[in-house]
């Protein structure tokens, strides 16, 4: 199979360029994945991020064939030769494909991911009835992996103003979370013309979303949330 | 990491001006269309008495207001997008903000340009 992968190793190199590789791999029921550790093998300078190969840590998010996915879940067979393999667009690249995510996270951290609740500690846990916990199903399984936010043309423009996809469907996790109780804190917060209006509904995030979540339905939801709130 | 929770407030309100006027200009438009079509063909006199009408050139001045008010949180949507530089973008808001005026003026001028 050939393959054309981004390299950039800043150290020795003036500017990115595509470099072409050749693998014998029989590509039935294997993932991209296998075959660009095989590739790694054969050039060890080539640098990615991996780790679980199953797509439960994110750890592998690229740019395939033109269209963010997870290298570890993209059967080898469904790309199209030769496949171009390049980092996440719109961020900062560190070395080949392994890109600088601070950005991402920072935005992450701003949206305050975790249960704000002033009540005292219960004893075991603080409860939800299945319903309340229904509504959290299609938001908390994100991975972070960062394929949406990085194909969003507005977080390309504004990463530093605008919270991103990612960032928005975990701010919409909690304020659906019936044991938050910052919801009105949170709302204040996204209410900028920025952090959260800057989405046009692109719905690139939705489309190239490895764990096939909504994150623009989210969006949608917390400007239901806002609305209610004001009029 | 500075985190200011404050932020500028106006960014539902702009996006509700946005659906709500393109709601009534929608609803505006349709109507017109449907008279247009209703009255083939359409003569010079037909088309005045219909502009004669204060209720039309209200409904008509509202359209041009809501349109203008789409138009700016739109082009200040392409412009927070595409122009990063402060100065330049602020330049730009002030530039767009006179054309509406203007515009709005003018509508206002046709629309009650053989008195009231």
């Amino acid at each position: 199979m050939r393959f054309s992968i981004y390299r950039y190793n800043p150290e020795t190199d003036a500017k990115p360029y595509m470099r072409d590789y050749q693998l014998d791999i029989d590509a039935s029921g294997k993932m991209l994945l296998d075959a660009i550790l095989l590739l790694k093998a054969q050039d060890e300078t080539l640098s990615v991020r991996s780790s679980c190969r199953e797509g439960v840590c994110g750890s592998d998010a690229l740019n395939i064939n033109g269209r963010n996915g997870l290298a570890c879940i993209t059967p080898l067979s469904d790309l199209k030769e030769p496949i171009e393999l390049r980092p996440l667009p719109g961020v900062p690249v560190i070395r080949d494909l392994v890109v600088d995510l601070s950005q991402f996270y920072h935005q992450y951290r701003a949206i305050r991911p975790y249960l704000v609740n002033q009540d005292p500690e219960p004893e075991i846990e603080r409860l939800q009835a299945p319903e309340q916990r229904a509504e959290l199903d299609g938001l908390y399984e994100c991975i972070l992996c960062a394929c949406c936010s990085t194909a969003c043309p507005s977080f390309w423009w504004n990463p530093d103003k605008f919270l991103g996809p990612a960032a928005l469907l975990q701010a919409y996790r909690f304020l659906a979370d019936s044991r938050d109780q910052a919801t009105n804190e949170r709302l204040d917060y996204l209410e900028d013309p920025y952090r959260l209006f800057r989405c046009h509904t692109i719905m690139n995030c939705v489309d190239v979303c490895p764990k096939g979540l909504n994150p623009a339905l989210a969006i949608g939801k917390i400007r239901s949330l806002l609305v209610k709130r004001t009029i | 990491m500075t985190r200011s929770v404050g932020g500028a407030h106006y960014g539902l309100r702009d996006w509700l001006i946005q659906r709500v006027t393109a709601v009534f200009m929608t609803g505006y438009a349709l109507f017109l269309l449907g008279l247009v079509l209703y009255w083939r063909p359409l003569g010079y006199a037909r088309w005045k008495a219909l502009f004669d009408q204060p209720w039309m050139r209200y409904a008509t001045l509202l359209f041009f207001l809501g349109l203008c008010l789409h138009a700016w949180v739109g082009v200040r949507d392409i412009l927070m997008d595409y122009v990063p530089v402060t100065a330049i973008r602020l330049f730009f808001h002030v530039l767009a903000i006179m054309a509406l005026l203007v515009y709005s003026m003018w509508a206002i001028r046709i629309l009650w340009s053989n008195g009231i």
